[in-house]
């Protein structure tokens, strides 16, 4: 549907942002940074994830258990409760994966250095406020029960009522914890309203002048969403959806970019996890509802110009439709940010795969150089990739939205969208 | 499955936390931000249509600048030749009067002349008779006595009319 015209697009862009970084004359200098950027970031993230699986190990280690099982660990019960140890001697690619991209209730930074975040559950008896250092022993360093009003218990980074040591499925728990990935929506949030309302000072400042600054990195790529997303998808009365069609595609923008920095301000797969791409398809989804005229709701439940009978599979069929848009919004911002951030950590994995938890360093040497190529390259994509979810999200909504308040004079226009 | 299931509490943050930048945004940062880049984009395309509207008032002052030129040439050209026909005409005209006048005083002289001649033989003519009169008488006073007397007298007569 877009791709046709996407290519000349991504060319217009970059020509525009790399204009202005050339009239800043500073290009080689930005890219040096760049670089330099990238080799540090990689090279962090190789330290964290060595961390990781060094702590997993040294877990592991402390407290011995010979009946050591191999890589099914991930799905069996790792917590350290006194009944479930169960230690692996073996990296487990999968968990630390999964680990990597859920989210979490701390903020692990190194070995056992942790940030505890602010837990809020909801149960029936109240609210219950309570740091999540508390499901951490000091000394061990395992996991252990808190109890408040209930007794909690952190498994597999979700929180569960327990009584008489057994967890209740199917309790009616809320949690509300302000959880890594919930820090890094405040933190994405922050630094929107920071960018964005500074830029607008320096609009209102200097009114009619050439941009400067952050507003000439910024007004590119607000004419880039405007020009080239909204008019065109959208027609005249785009003006009324750019606040949202602007805060969507920086949100997720800042989120990706957020995502592929491996230490504290990022880390968190924010975009990548469901809840967030389902909240703002949800979002993209009731605007167009709201914005539906009669002609958009017309050609859903009754298509003009068909015979009644095929009426009865259309009109299910463009039912469907409408909600099939934003579960697809969903599922491709979703699977394409994990997807990235799953291909990076299975690069790292294999340096300790074939390490063999430092039995074989000269394997995990030779294929750590040969992951780090890799893993730059990906990084390089997913940068790329960052940018065309956010374009893809915003450009989806656009013409959801146009779709929604189209006149009906645009007959033949709107039958050949049809066809598509 | 913990991937694809969404947590109650993400969604909760995530919508208190969309729709709050999203509010905060559109009425600190949208709204200012795409006012002035249509203000901007406004003023450039009216500096850009009021030049060439200036660029066309030039042209056309300039066309006009030499119509004025070419009209100013045309009535120099016109006036020198209507000067130079009234210059012309008034010598033609000068040239007949002068010859008409001349014309009229010669032909009142011719007059003059004539009459004057007319005169002048009349009164020769008169003086004539008269002289032949006082000759006649003179001859007869003289006698005709002796012819040599005659003789004597008619050439002394004709010696005083030689002398008169």
């Amino acid at each position: 549907m877009f791709f046709p015209t996407f290519a000349p697009r991504i060319r217009n862009l970059s020509y525009m942002s790399s204009s202005t970084v050339l009239s800043m004359s500073k290009f080689t200098l930005h890219a040096v940074f760049t670089v330099l950027f990238t080799l540090i970031i990689s090279f962090s993230f190789a330290q964290h994830d060595h961390a990781a699986a060094a702590s997993n190990h040294s877990d592991s280690i402390s407290t011995v258990d010979t009946t050591a099982t191999e890589v099914h660990t991930a799905t069996t019960e790792m917590h350290a409760e006194e009944s479930h140890e169960v230690h692996s001697e073996a990296f487990d690619p999968g968990r630390m994966i999964t680990e990597h991209i859920g989210d979490a209730h701390d903020w692990h930074l190194w070995g056992h250095t942790h940030i505890a975040l602010p837990v809020i559950v909801y149960t029936d008896k109240g609210l219950e406020i309570f740091s999540s250092n508390n499901f951490r022993n000091h000394e061990t360093h395992h996991l252990q029960d808190y109890v408040g009003k209930n007794t909690y218990r952190l498994e597999e980074e979700k929180i569960k009522l327990v009584e008489n040591g057994q967890i209740v499925e199917h309790a009616s728990l809320i949690d509300l914890s302000i959880t890594k990935n919930v820090l890094t929506m405040f933190f994405v949030a922050g630094i929107m309203l920071f960018i964005f309302i500074s830029v607008a000072k320096a609009y209102t400042k200097r009114p009619g002048q050439t941009p400067r600054g952050m507003q000439s990195f910024v007004e590119p790529i607000i004419m880039f969403v405007r020009d080239d997303l909204a008019k065109p998808s959208i027609g005249k009365k785009y003006e009324k959806f750019m606040p949202y069609l602007l805060s969507v595609f920086f949100f997720i923008w800042i989120a990706n970019l957020l995502g592929l920095i491996p230490i504290l301000p990022g880390g968190a797969n924010l975009t990548g996890n469901i809840a967030i791409a389902l909240t703002l398809a949800v979002i993209t989804f009731l605007i167009t509802c709201f914005n539906g005229n009669a002609h958009y709701w017309g050609h859903i439940f009754a298509m003009p110009g068909v015979p009644k009978w095929v009426l009865i599979i259309l009109t299910p069929i463009e039912i469907l439709g409408v909600f099939l848009r934003p579960f697809v919004l969903m599922i491709r911002l979703f699977a394409n940010i994990t997807a990235g951030h799953i291909i990076a950590l299975a690069f790292f994995s294999l340096i300790f795969m074939f390490g063999d938890g430092g039995k074989n360093l000269g394997a995990g040497f030779g294929v750590g150089i040969a992951s780090w190529l890799f893993t730059v390259f990906m990084f390089f994509l997913e940068l790329l990739v960052a940018f065309l979810q956010a374009y893809v999200f915003t450009l989806l909504s656009a013409i959801y939205f146009g779709s929604a308040i189209e006149e009906a004079h645009h007959h033949e226009e709107h039958a050949t969208e049809h066809a598509h | 499955m913990n991937l694809i299931t969404p947590e109650i509490g993400l969604v909760f943050w995530m919508t208190l936390t969309f729709l709050t930048v999203l509010f905060l945004l559109s009425k600190f940062a949208w709204k200012p931000i795409m006012n002035a880049i249509k203000e901007r984009e406004q003023s450039i395309e009216n500096a850009l249509s009021s030049a060439e509207n200036a660029k066309k008032e030039m042209a056309k002052l300039q066309s006009n600048n030499e119509q004025l030129l070419r009209d100013a040439q045309l009535e120099r050209d016109a006036l020198l030749k209507s000067a130079r026909e009234a210059k012309e005409m008034i010598v033609s005209e000068a040239r007949t009067k002068a010859t008409e006048e001349a014309e009229r005083i010669i032909s009142i002289a011719r007059e003059a002349i004539k009459n004057e001649k007319l005169a002048a033989i009349t009164e020769l003519k008169n003086q004539v008779a008269i002289l032949s009169l006082e000759i006649a008488e003179k001859l007869v006073k003289q006698n005709l006595s002796s012819d040599e007397k005659q003789k004597e007298l008619s050439n002394k007569l004709i010696a005083d009319l030689k002398l008169n």
